[in-house]
């Protein structure tokens, strides 16, 4: 492909062996990765959607409680830990993928999927918690946007662990075979993802929340 | 047939007819300064564009007709691998950029010069605005559906029916109760939306007497149509009539009044007040005119940080305006 | 549990009540389309059709047939949009004098929501879709787009958000909020009915699917186009479709997060557009015109496109300026993120920032005025053939340039006081839709028809049609124009100036023009398929095409190209003619194609129940239908088997019998 590429165009006025058409078998570059990556962008501004609405409405307390008020710091430092803890030993089982050693690899992915888990556990405590206190996504634009904001992302980890364990299942029955390696790399790009947007979560909303 | 070509007679005097009702719409014709200004804008901009329209619309004739395929005449200049000239490249890309930059220079200048917010300097295209002139208040409140306007100065207030005296310039605050409408009265000045827990503002003039017509321009319901009012620009004089027949004719506006008169309701016949409930007007924009609402003003200074939150968009400007 | 638990525990609020029996003329429309659907299944079942439209269509992933599909749903929806333009216009017309009209608010209201949704959403996204879909793939020199099962997926989810929208018309009611369904009205408050939860779950349903297809075709253009097909040999509709995806892409999920925002605020009670606690209604507008207005772009672009391929070929020369026609649209889409602020102005931004937003608007008039100078000149020293195709181009130039001036007009803040919300701007943005979008959709239709049924469309009731709308377009929104100037504002029900009827009433008798113009364009398909054996075209090349699409037969084979095609210019396939290439004939290869699939229509079924359940607060078979969808989707990805090869000696069969064709009509 890359000669035929370079092949400059003007040079071949109207001699015979000009080809025109492939002689052998033409498999276009596989789009997947591609494609999961521009999904991913798009699904990243639906994040700055919410991420602006919180912006905007983040300091709307209707007379209700702030963020200062609500936000339990050390609690979220664990969370924010058990996902950036996730996303290493993700990283991890995307290493053994590329040695071949399946057995490891899943063995990393369930230690992901737990992580995931301690992090949706310790976000619902949170959620229940605030709730309870009778700070409620209606109770202010700030807790909508806030509730709204956060819970998409847990939505999001909760689709990722959804994922991940059916892809536990695929690569149990059927191998390391190339598809499933694919999958492997767009559900690992779809965690980082997460991961970057919690950053993003943790130091606009919690971090910044708590500042007077 | 007799009958068919006499209508088809008809037909160039109707054209005509039509032509001229059309030469005295409101928006080309208006009575206000305000809006004649605006008008004056729109005149200037379509003049600059035909200056590429008219070319792209004759070339666009000309060549369809001269390199039709059955004119042989043309056939000797057709030149299929012809694809590129860097002087009319130029040229096409230049050209529009020059148009747009000279309605670019007008724009940014007459947005600043006709910024609703901004008061008036000019009374009309010769008068300037005396220095020591107040201009006339008019708190305006879109129902649902039917407008509520408040005087303060006078202290009246009036249902689906405003007046103003000629040559004053007048300061419009406008909210609304429920849902978004648009105050316009096209003679005078541009619209601008009401909406509720917010504050826009409005500064027009009116230069001819008359009764002209307002309207809701942005849809808000089922009761929409019929949401207009008549704003009648009187003399000096019979603008004091006015205010005295409302002083007579009406009694006194509560807040449990407005209460009722908030409620949804169409074709609302024309009502005075004489007298009005000490800030009234705030409390509907604060949207606490109910017992026990706490107004949004005050959950405002309780939030120390609120300003703050509402400068991170462009468009959220208004915001910034919202609170008197 | 009692009986009435049960019921509302199945049914939400959904009662025999919903059922509009009481609207005369909801229930003419309801026994109509019983009728016709009856016919039409009846017709179906007596011929035994539906396995072939199961197994050749409805389950295909094949692009050209998706293409197909979109197109017949765009066409199907554009009756119902302009059957609802029409009682608009007549409603207008005879809303007089006290004369209430035909339509009272509650009805005339759902009216002109649906129309704008159903046109912009249902009609024009479809059918450029559609043409993308079939012609892009094509153009590039590809055996299909880069996820075939997506693509199949995303056709019926658009179809389900149709659906949704055809639903509400005999199931409770549409939106009565205007298309864009602006809060506080479309709260909870003002809107406590089912009208908003339609408008919201029928656009979150297609918007996935709309998502899904641009994210596809993306792909396909980046990765899959025919070895040496550098960027800058691509053809400019296929330029305009990769612009247009990478819009949709960066558009709609803004649109899906905002539509979001507003369903919480209906179904969880949050306060983010709501008039106390916060809320802030503004935000609602800011968000959906940051997507609204690449929206617009997203229809136009690609029609932009059309008009160039359709312009070079009927004038028998190389597009004019194809450099700056690339630049120009590529400044449209990134400019187009810029200028979300100008729809409204009047909300009462800052003069700078109105300046600002205005200024950018206009800027967007340079690339494009650039265009239409190209194509000036790319007809310029050509041989020009007015066929129906260059007709609608013609037309289109000669419209679409008023539309753009009277654009720039309303970019104008001080003069957009005046005339926004006005008739004027319901002309303006006719005019560059119908002038624009719908022309070119037609000149694309009257193009590219003969390389997808193989023979031509009949051109007598194709000028009728061309004629009918173009005559049509102009009285019926020429009045508007005037309408505004005598201020004049959108969406009324009824007036009480008299002065104003006559106008109303010519652009009623324009709107008769333009149904006539639909049915000659109905006509047109139906006498062409007649005399299908006249309009034959078995070279594959009827109008001396340009570009690759035109190299193969008409229609294609399901792989599109026996053999990949090479490319050395930008008109490839006048190229490879101007060079007497000849076509390959032997060497066959087993060539891999995707397997059909029914897994999309049935994951669209589910997003349709899990839609309506949410509307009618029916919670228990939402959720069961959404773990049906979730359980179908993982389902689907243990499917490993998605590919077959057409064996060598089937390609060599089916081009053998292509060139006896050719050779039998020398």
């Amino acid at each position: 492909m890359s000669d035929i590429n370079a092949m400059p165009s003007t040079a071949v006025a109207n001699n015979q062996d000009v080809e025109f058409w492939m002689k052998e078998d033409h498999h276009p570059a596989n789009g997947t990765l591609l494609g999961f990556w521009i999904y991913l962008m798009s699904d990243c501004l639906i994040f700055a959607c919410l991420f602006a609405t919180y912006g905007v409405l983040g300091r709307s307390y209707a007379g209700g409680p702030t963020g200062a008020e609500l936000f339990d710091l050390s609690l979220v430092a664990v969370n924010t830990s058990l996902l950036l803890l996730s996303s290493i030993t993700y990283g991890l089982a995307v290493l053994e993928m590329q040695k071949n050693r399946r057995g490891t690899m899943m063995a990393w992915l369930v230690v992901t999927g737990l992580f995931g888990l301690g992090f949706l556990g310790i976000e619902m405590y949170e959620f229940a918690e605030l709730i309870h206190r009778g700070a409620g996504p209606q109770r202010s634009a700030f807790l909508s946007s806030f509730f709204t904001l956060v819970g998409t992302h847990g939505l999001h980890v909760t689709f990722g662990i959804v994922w991940l364990i059916t892809l536990l299942f695929q690569v149990g029955r059927f191998g390391l075979t190339p598809a499933n390696k694919r999958r492997i790399l767009c559900l690992s790009m779809f965690w980082h993802f997460l991961d970057v947007v919690w950053v993003g979560v943790f130091t606009f909303v919690y971090l910044m929340g708590v500042l007077p | 047939m007799r009958m068919f070509m006499k209508t088809l007679r008809g037909l160039p005097v109707l054209a005509l007819a039509l032509l001229l009702s059309g030469c005295d719409a409101v928006l080309i014709s208006p009575a206000g300064d305000v809006a004649r200004q605006q008008r004056d804008l729109i005149a200037i901009s379509v003049v600059l564009m035909l200056i590429i329209i008219i070319p792209v619309i004759v070339m666009t004739f000309v060549f369809a007709w001269k390199y039709r395929e059955s004119n042989k005449a043309a056939h000797h200049e057709y030149d299929p691998d012809w694809n590129h000239s860097t002087v009319l490249e130029l040229l096409i890309w230049a050209a529009p950029l020059l148009i747009i930059i000279a309605l670019g220079a007008v724009t940014w200048t007459s947005t600043h010069k006709l910024d609703p917010y901004r008061p008036l300097d000019r009374v009309d295209h010769v008068r300037a605005v005396a220095p020591d002139t107040k201009p006339l208040v008019v708190e305006v409140v879109a129902l649902d559906w039917k407008w509520l306007f408040f005087y303060p100065e006078q202290g009246i207030a009036t249902v689906n029916e405003m007046a103003a005296p000629l040559d004053r310039p007048i300061e419009f605050h406008i909210t609304a109760s429920t849902v978004m409408n648009a105050f316009f009265v096209p003679s005078m000045a541009g619209m601008i939306y009401a909406m509720p827990g917010m504050e826009t503002k409005l500064h027009g003039v009116m230069n001819k007497t008359g009764n002209f017509e307002g309207i809701s321009a942005n849809y808000s319901g089922a009761g929409f149509s019929d949401m207009r009012f008549v704003l009648h620009s009187v003399s000096d004089a019979d603008f004091d009539a006015w205010v005295a027949k409302a002083k007579a004719g009406g009694g006194h506006l509560t807040r449990e009044d407005y209460l009722k008169l908030v409620k949804p309701s169409e074709k609302e016949p024309v009502q005075y007040f004489g007298t009005v409930d000490p800030g009234l007007y705030n409390a509907i924009l604060n949207q606490c005119v109910a017992a026990g609402q706490m107004c949004m003003s005050d959950m405002a200074k309780h939030e120390q940080h609120s300003e703050q939150g509402m400068a991170g968009m462009a468009g959220m400007a208004p915001a910034g305006h919202t609170h008197p | 549990m009692n009986m009435p638990d049960a019921g509302k525990l199945i049914f939400g609020r959904l009662t025999l009540e919903a059922i509009p029996y009481h609207e005369p003329i909801l229930v003419a429309t309801f026994a109509g389309v019983l009728v016709i659907g009856a016919v039409l299944l009846g017709l179906i079942t007596k011929h035994k059709l539906w396995g072939y439209l199961w197994n050749e269509w409805f389950t295909s992933i094949d692009h050209k047939k998706i293409g197909i599909m979109y197109m017949v749903f765009g066409v199907v929806m554009l009756l119902r949009g302009f059957a609802d333009a029409l009682m608009m216009r007549a409603q207008q017309a005879v809303a007089f004098n006290g004369n209430p009209g035909f339509l009272p608010p509650h009805h005339y209201d759902q009216i002109f929501t649906a129309h704008g949704v159903i046109m912009i959403f249902f009609v024009a996204m479809p059918l450029v879709t559609g043409l993308m879909n079939y012609i892009m793939p094509l153009q590039i020199g590809a055996r299909d787009v880069a996820f075939p099962f997506l693509n199949n997926f995303s056709f019926w989810m658009t179809v389900a958000g149709g659906i949704l929208v055809m639903v509400s018309l005999f199931i409770g009611e549409f939106a009565k909020t205007g298309w864009l369904a602006y809060p506080p009205l479309s709260g909870l408050e003002a809107s406590p009915d089912v009208g908003v939860d339609y408008y919201i779950w029928s656009l979150q349903v297609a918007g996935v699917g709309t998502t899904l297809s641009g994210i596809n075709l993306i792909a396909t253009i980046v990765k899959m186009r025919a070895p040496g097909m550098s960027m800058m040999k691509m053809p400019i509709f296929t330029w305009t479709a990769l612009c247009t995806n990478v819009l949709i892409v960066a558009a709609f999920p803004v649109l899906t997060a905002v539509l979001v925002l507003l369903s919480l605020d209906r179904y969880v009670g949050t306060n983010f557009f709501t008039n106390g606690m916060g809320g802030n209604p503004m935000m609602y507008v800011n968000l959906i015109w940051i997507w609204g207005h690449p929206e617009v772009y997203i229809l136009i672009l690609p029609v932009f496109g059309v008009f160039s391929e359709v312009v070079s070929t009927f004038s028998r020369k190389r597009l004019f300026g194809y450099a700056s026609m690339v630049y120009a649209t590529v400044v449209i889409t990134v400019l187009s993120y810029l200028v979300w602020l100008h729809h409204f102005f009047t909300m009462g931004s800052g003069a700078s920032v109105n300046s600002f937003f205005g200024i950018t608007t206009m800027i967007i008039s340079i690339p494009t005025g650039a265009k239409m100078f190209n194509w000036l000149f790319t007809m310029y020293r050509g041989r020009i053939q007015f066929e129906v195709p260059m007709l609608w181009t013609m037309g289109f130039m000669f419209t679409f340039v008023i539309g753009g001036m009277t654009g720039v007009m309303l970019a104008i803040p001080p003069a957009d006081f005046l005339l926004h919300n006005s008739l004027f701007l319901v002309a303006h943005f006719h005019n560059v839709i119908i002038g624009g979008v719908i022309f070119g959709l037609f000149a694309g239709i009257n193009y590219w028809f003969p390389k997808a049924f193989g023979y031509k469309l009949d051109p007598f009731w194709g000028k009728c049609s061309f004629w009918f709308w173009l005559v049509g377009f102009w009285l019926a929104f020429m009045p508007l124009y005037v309408l505004g100037f005598m201020g004049v504002t959108r969406r009324m029900n009824h007036f009480e100036d008299p002065s104003l009827q006559i106008w109303f009433q010519i652009a009623a008798f324009g709107a008769v023009l333009i149904a006539l113009g639909i049915g000659a364009f109905l006509i047109q398909l139906w006498v062409s398929y007649k005399r299908r054996e006249e309009l034959r075209d078995v070279t594959g090349d009827p109008w001396h095409g340009r570009t690759l699409e035109w190299s193969t037969s008409s229609p294609p084979p399901a792989y599109n190209f026996a053999f990949t095609p090479i490319i050395h210019e930008a008109d490839a396939w006048w190229d490879m003619k101007e060079r007497n290439q000849t076509r390959r004939l032997e060497g066959y290869l087993p060539i891999h194609m995707p397997k059909n699939t029914s897994a999309g229509i049935y994951l669209a079924a589910f997003a349709f129940v899990v839609g309506f359940a949410m509307i009618w607060h029916m919670f228990l078979i939402a959720g069961l239908a959404f773990l049906g969808l979730l359980v179908t989707a993982i389902g689907h990805t243990f499917n490993y088997k998605r590919d077959f090869n057409i064996p060598a000696d089937e390609v060599a069969r089916t081009e053998a019998a292509r060139t006896e064709e050719l050779a039998a009509h020398v």
